[in-house]
């Protein structure tokens, strides 16, 4: 007994009719896309250097983007669902942090942009995220070295957070009224990430040998990145301040162990970037 | 129907009983000679109901004839005290819990390393023994709760 293939076009029409709406482009990455600063002044004030800028502004993306997809590497891999649900989340305003900036940072230097084939209908955004080799990446190597198990992740969203909330409230007051803005809104969304982090680093640490074993673990290997994140953000006091009330109540001692040398990103950001952007490099116009 | 009230009815795509207006989202409508300039504000940063959002503006105000164009306005940025009474009553009557005053500070902001201290009383039953299950939930605006009186799980938008 044979079965015809039915044909999908006969009577009721292709089951993906519908799917692309009028766009026959069949573009890979979404359809419709639309600046995410539409209609926002991007002047550069007069007192500002842009080059200057966008690169400050790259380079505050760069940390969020890289630091997001370390954490959206948990999706469906946590403890739990609840906090699967959460370090998505956070992914999500991270993701988004990103996204602004790295348009800004184009909006205020054109010239950072990769050059993509004519045609290609990949926004700024895209186009810096998926079209820059690892040398490019201006992100601290804290937040660019592989995933532990979960008590890593909370350590290095405690010091991320922390060191980052810090600038932001800062930033808020920034002369550049984009990064002011950006800014502005990140200090509500790391306020919450940092609750979150120093909540369950509090929670490892007096939770159970085995749970402050792997906590205590995470934070010494990730230590000798932590000065190089201090020194990209300029941090201040402050952020002492809110690391010690945490590791007092958690009882636990900085690390003594020396920074790691030299600058630059770690292998594990080129093997990131190779998952991250192969789709959009096989595809730069979008089509198949 | 004017512009304005053409944009102020299209509803959240996340949570369909709030508009775009008792969300607070909606932060200007410019009509000029049938062409209308519409200006919303993000929640959160990376909000991906952003794009659904324009579509729907856009798609609303050229079925009532007007040449729509969506921008973004990022400051200020948004606060849940921006969604209305009316938005705080639909919330409500779809088993939601409304945001409380959104926090204010002077000098930097002080780490929470207990739970959120919040009177959240539970949409279904009414009772304020309730207790926070997560901060984060199938939204960016929203935090996890469950009720101890009749055991049911909520959600409530979050103060921010």
């Amino acid at each position: 007994m044979s079965h015809s293939t039915p044909d999908p076009n006969e009577e009721h029409g292709s089951v993906y009719d519908g799917l692309l709406g009028t766009d026959t482009s069949q573009w890979a990455f979404g359809t419709d896309f639309e600046d995410p600063l539409a209609g926002v002044d991007t002047t550069v004030p007069d007192d500002l250097d842009a080059a200057e800028l966008a690169a400050y502004c790259l380079a505050l993306a760069d940390d969020a983007l890289v630091m997001s997809h370390r954490l959206s590497e948990w999706c469906s891999n946590a403890p739990d669902l609840e906090e699967d649900i959460a370090l998505a989340n956070i992914a999500l305003d991270l993701l988004g942090q990103a996204r602004l900036l790295l348009a800004r940072a184009a909006a205020a230097d054109a010239s950072l942009v990769p050059a993509l084939p004519d045609g290609s209908p990949v926004p700024v955004e895209d186009a810096l995220a998926f079209f820059r080799e690892a040398i490019d990446f201006r992100n601290v190597r804290l937040v660019e070295v592989a995933n532990g198990d979960f008590a890593h992740t909370v350590a290095r969203l405690l010091l991320f957070a922390t060191v980052r909330l810090a600038a932001f409230e800062r930033l808020a007051g920034h002369r550049d009224p984009v990064l002011s803005a950006i800014a502005a809104k990140g200090v509500k969304e790391l306020t919450y990430h940092r609750d979150y982090a120093g909540r369950w680093f509090l929670t490892l640490a007096q939770g159970t040998e085995e749970s402050r074993r792997r906590l205590l673990a995470g934070l010494t290997a990730l230590w000798p990145l932590y000065a190089e994140l201090a020194r990209a953000y300029d941090a201040g006091p402050e952020v002492d301040v809110v690391l010690d009330q945490v590791f007092a109540v958690s009882a636990v001692e900085r690390p003594e162990v020396a920074p790691m040398a030299g600058s630059g990103h770690t292998e594990a950001l080129s093997r990131m970037l190779a998952e991250m952007q192969v789709v959009a490099r096989a595809h730069p116009r979008g089509l198949w | 129907m004017n512009a304005y009230a053409v944009a102020a009815s299209v509803t959240d795509p996340e949570m369909p009983m709030l508009t775009l207006e008792d969300l607070g989202v909606l932060r200007d409508v410019r009509e000029s000679g049938g062409k209308v300039v519409v200006t919303i504000t993000p929640t959160y940063s990376g909000c991906p109901a952003m794009a659904t959002m324009r579509d729907d503006l856009v798609h609303r105000l050229t079925d009532a004839g007007y040449a729509a164009r969506v921008e973004v306005a990022l400051s200020p940025a948004w606060t849940s005290d921006w969604i209305t009474e009316h938005g705080r009553r639909a919330l409500r009557e779809h088993g939601l819990s409304a945001p409380g005053p959104a926090p204010t500070r002077n000098g930097p902001i002080p780490l929470t390393l207990l739970p959120t201290a919040r009177a959240v009383t539970c949409p279904r039953c009414g009772s304020a023994r309730t207790d926070l299950t997560s901060e984060y939930g199938a939204t960016a605006c929203k935090a996890l709760y469950r009720c101890s009186e009749c055991a049911e799980p909520f959600e409530h938008v979050k103060e921010i």
